[in-house]
Parts: C-alpha cells; structure tokens; sequence
C-alpha cells in the first residue's frame, strides 16, 4: 500500500515539478484568462448599451467565476492529456514498466492535474477586487473545492480519452471540437437560463456547466443568476468524478 | 519468493505466441535464458523481437504460451517480475525536462529504494557510464550517446537480476556505438547480472554468449556465436570470374559443393581450410578469375545460410533513417 503511496507522488511530482519549471506556460497560461476577462469582457459588456440593455457592469462580475473555471478546465485537460505526450515521448514506457499499478499512476496523474489548475485557478481570483468581488478566506476554500472538483472531472475525462487516443492529430481534433463547445456552452461567458432551447439542453449535459454554476454561486452568490441548486452542481461533479475515473483506470489498466 | 525456481534459467518462454488483427508477430517460440549469460536476439526489424521483449517486461498481453521471469509467471505477478528487470527500450525514455539526477531520482521513488541508499546509488551508476560531472544538466542538453548511458544507468539503479537492452545502439554514430558495448562489456564483468538484448547488428551480438536467431516471429537457431559460425562449415569464399556459370559447375566438380550466386558474375560458398583449397582450385579452373576473397563466417553470414537473405536489407536502413528523423525533430 505504501509503495503504491509513493508512486502516487513520484507521478505527481513530476507534473507539478515540471510545470514549475516550464516558465513560458506559467506565466502563458495567465495571459489567456486575463485577455478573455478584460479584453473580451469588456468588449462584450460595452456593446450591450449599443445593442440596447444595460448591465456592463454586471456582465463582468457574471463573467468572473466563468474565467476561474475555464483556467481550470483549460489546465487540467492538457495536465492530463500530457499522456499522450508522454506516449509520444517514450517517458510512459518507463512510468508503465515499473512496478506501481496502472491505478497509481493514474491517481497521480488526477492528483497532478488538479494541482496545478487550483494554483492557477487562485492566481484569477486576485483580480477579484478589482471587480469588487469580496474573496473571504471562506470563500477561498470553497472556490478551492469547486476548482477541485472541476478539475477531476476534466482530468478523469481527459484520461480517459488519452487511453483511448494514440495521436497528437487526435488530440487537436479533440480540442477544437470538445473543449471549445464545452467552454462556450458551459455558461461562462454567456447566462445558459434565457438562451435558445437547444443549446440549454446541450449545456444540461455538459459537465462543465455544473461546476462553473457552483462556482458563481460561490463567489457572487445571486440566486437570480443559478441555473441549479448548489448540492446539485456538486452532486453531479462527484457522481462524474467517480464513474470517469472508474473507466479511465479500467482503460488504462488493459495493456498493450 | 516461494515457488523459486528449479533451475538455473532466469527467463523460460514456452510456445509463446502474439497476434496483431491477423499478423502473427511472435510465432510459437520458445526458449531459456541462464542465469547471468549475455543472451543475444537477433533478427531483421520486424522479426518480433521488440514484441517478444514487451511481453517478457510486461508491457505487452501475449496471446498464448507461458512466460516465467525469476520464478514469477508474467500472467499472474506482473509487479514482481518489474521489480527485478531493468529495461533500455528502443525508443527514448527520458524525461528531458529534467536532470539526469531528477531522472534517476524518479526512478528511485517508483522501484521504492530506500532514500539513504538511493543517493549513493545514483553516484555509482552515474560513475559507472561518465556522467557523474553532468549530473545537474537538463537532459535536453544531452547527446544521443549521453542519453542511451544514461538510460542504461537508470535501468541498473535498482539491482535487477535481468537488464534488457532493446537496440541500445540504434541510431548512434559508430563510435559512440563502440562506447556503448563497452559499457556494456564492462558491467557485465563488475556485476553479476543477467543481459538480455537484441540487435540487428551482426557484430554487435558477437559479445553474447548465446544468441537466438529470429526471423519472421520464429527462432531459426539458438547457440554461442562460435557454434552457430562453425555450423557454417569453415570459410566464406566469394570469388568473381568471366562465366560465372561454369565455374559454379567447376567448384561442384571437385568440392561437390552447390555455390550461391551473390551478385553478377560472383559466387560464394563455404570451404574448410580455404587457405589449401584456393591455390588449388586456381590452378585447375576453366575459366578466368578476376578476384577471390576468403573470410572466416560472420553471424550475418549465419543468417544468410538460414534464410537465404541478408539481415539488414535496404528497407531496415531507411527505417533506422526515418527514426533517426525523427528523434531529431523531437529534440
């Protein structure tokens, strides 16, 4: 048990040691948000009084927790997509030839990802006050357990995927026709309530949707602009968490 | 460590067997391999050597057959038998976003070796290949050669009894081939241990003590380089003439030995004592001879009387060229 213990951290470490030391993506991986946040936000709030209606300022705020779950979403799926780079690479002949299980490596792997898009994640929330978002050390930590909670679920996704997917071809296909849709239609960017009808139905089954609903709810804390109740968002994450992660190991644990 | 094993083979294979969707990669083969011998595999790429490798380190599920590493069966006690084999795979398996100390580090946490003891065991392994003075550069920064000794450090840090090296040199300049085999040859002699390689370079597998010849997923022979060469029946002579034809009459004649036909107007056979035999067979010929060579055989020549063909034909070099490509564009 302990061995597996310390496979579970040798796998992480790596991530997190790797990522740390990959400056460019570190301070890269800041700039996307900042420019959806100010650049677009922006752009899109002050073309509401254009287009009739007013709230810009609003929209900024509503955007906000959106910008949080989409550093997150962004982060952990390339964390754990990095399978299949490491395949491409040669290194996960030598994580798989070792003498841990295949579940180890990927818990380390989930637990990797996650790591990294919390850092991230938190590293948004100090634009907080520049919105006039209060950010508590209470609300801190919830935020930290939605961004957890977001992050596995796209980890255990994108696990799940790499054991499927063998090509880097693939794997641009995959993120430009599912974790694009998956951003927009999540309600990030835009409320999902007063939409058209078929994209609420999409963003129904959409993960992504539910853990950006708990993370407004959590930061901005106005019932008017929830599609679910809290236990809700936080219910379907875990159960997804689970179920993902049951078939990613399964995946990943058949050889060849 | 209960159902030890009986003899003293490290490595049993029986009738073992892998299918890819309808293409028969490993046909029914089986062997053993002793207890700290250098055992050689060599075969053409495409022979299965590389598969059979995957499924003895338990990388690869095999269709049928019994595999048995250290007294474990590979079916059943997959993390024992990882836990005692070292693996340098064909393809790079670095990490060279890190040190080559982080590397060996990594390594250490996974095969669980004590903290205290793995600090002095990435010194020695480190030693022992040269790369004690780049411990701290990232591994990007290495050379191929630096990085293959590294990788054969790696696979030694946690004692295994059976090392595998699958091609360690492909894709290296001669030169640095030679390094490597030294190594190679070296850590043999300081340590007892089981090496299991494969090659497709003839000479290469000249250092082993016993070799299996593999071709088309079947093993054709298995003995010492010597044996398999003395199976040849003593020299290689090729010798060019103006009627090729003829003269392959001529050598029937007096040897009653059927000669090949190498290329245009060359034939080659082997002959005992070929330093007695040629003045003889100079002065008696019908037909005018341009030029002779006499050698002792080579593994190459083995494979040649076995299968009929040579071992590295064009299509292996131009694939040792596109790899070579592309380890490039990766780094």
């Amino acid at each position: 048990m302990n061995k597996e213990l310390v496979g579970v951290y040798t796998v992480w470490l790596r991530d997190v040691k790797r990522y740390f030391r990959d400056k460019p993506r570190v301070i890269g991986s800041f700039a996307q948000p900042i420019l959806f946040l100010f650049v677009l936000g922006t752009g899109l709030a002050s073309s509401f009084s254009v287009f009739g209606g007013g709230g810009g300022e609003n929209f900024l705020n509503f955007m906000f927790p959106g910008i949080v779950g989409m550093t997150v979403l962004f982060t952990s799926f390339f964390s754990a997509m990095s399978i299949v780079w490491d395949r491409e690479f040669g290194f996960l002949r030598e994580i798989l030839v070792a003498p841990i299980s295949r579940t180890s490596i990927v818990v380390g792997k989930l637990l990797g990802g996650s790591t990294i898009a919390m850092f991230q994640g938190s590293i948004i929330l100090l634009f907080a006050p520049l919105l006039n978002i209060p950010v508590t050390f209470v609300i801190f930590f919830k935020v930290l357990g939605i961004m957890f909670l977001i992050s596995m679920t796209i980890s255990t996704m994108g696990i799940l995927l790499a054991s499927v997917i063998k090509s880097m071809q693939a794997f641009q296909v995959i993120t430009n026709f599912l974790l694009m849709p998956m951003f927009f239609l999540s309600g990030a960017i835009f409320p999902l309530n007063q939409t058209v009808k078929w994209m609420s139905i999409v963003a129904k089954i959409n993960p992504l949707s539910y853990g950006i609903d708990a993370m407004r709810y959590v930061l901005l804390s106005d019932p008017g602009l929830q599609l679910y109740p809290l236990w809700l968002d936080i219910l379907v994450l875990i159960v997804l968490v689970v179920l993902l992660s049951i078939m990613g190991a399964f995946l990943f644990n058949r050889q060849d | 460590m209960d159902n030890k094993k009986k003899n003293n083979n490290i490595i049993e294979v029986e009738n073992l067997v892998k299918d890819f969707k309808g293409l028969r990669a490993v046909d029914n083969i089986s062997f053993s391999v002793k207890e700290d011998e250098i055992f050689g595999f060599l075969g053409p790429n495409g022979a299965g050597k590389t598969t059979t490798i995957n499924m003895i380190c338990t990388l690869l599920s095999k269709t049928s057959g019994r595999i048995i590493v250290n007294g474990y069966d590979v079916s059943t006690d997959r993390n024992k038998i990882r836990n005692c084999i070292g693996m340098v795979f064909q393809d790079p398996s670095l990490d060279d976003r890190l040190t080559a100390l982080e590397n060996l580090h990594f390594h250490g946490l996974l095969y669980n070796i004590p903290r205290n003891a793995l600090k002095s065991r990435a010194e020695e392994v480190l030693e022992m290949v040269n790369l004690t003075d780049r411990k701290n550069n990232l591994v990007m920064t290495y050379s191929g050669g630096m990085r293959r000794r590294l990788e054969i450090a790696r696979g030694l840090l946690h004692y295994p009894k059976v090392l595998f090296l699958d091609e360690p040199t492909l894709g290296l300049d001669p030169q640095t081939r030679n390094k490597i085999w030294d190594y190679i040859v070296r850590l043999k002699k300081s340590k007892k241990i089981t090496i299991f390689l494969t090659s497709h370079y003839m000479e290469e597998t000249e250092i082993c003590d016993r070799i299996a010849i593999i071709d088309r997923g079947k093993i054709i022979a298995l003995d010492s380089p010597d044996n398999l060469k003395n199976k040849i029946g003593g020299d290689v002579v090729t010798i060019q003439s103006e009627d090729s034809a003829r003269f392959k009459g001529y050598v029937k004649d007096i040897t009653g030995i059927e000669a090949d036909d190498e290329e245009e107007g060359v034939i080659r056979f082997e002959v005992k004592d070929s330093s007695r035999f040629i003045p003889k067979l100079i002065k008696d010929s019908p037909v005018k001879i341009l030029s002779i060579t006499a050698r002792k055989p080579t593994l190459n020549d083995v494979f040649l009387d076995l299968t009929g063909r040579e071992i590295r034909e064009e299509n292996a070099s131009s694939r040792d060229d596109a790899r070579m490509r592309m380890r490039a564009r990766r780094h």
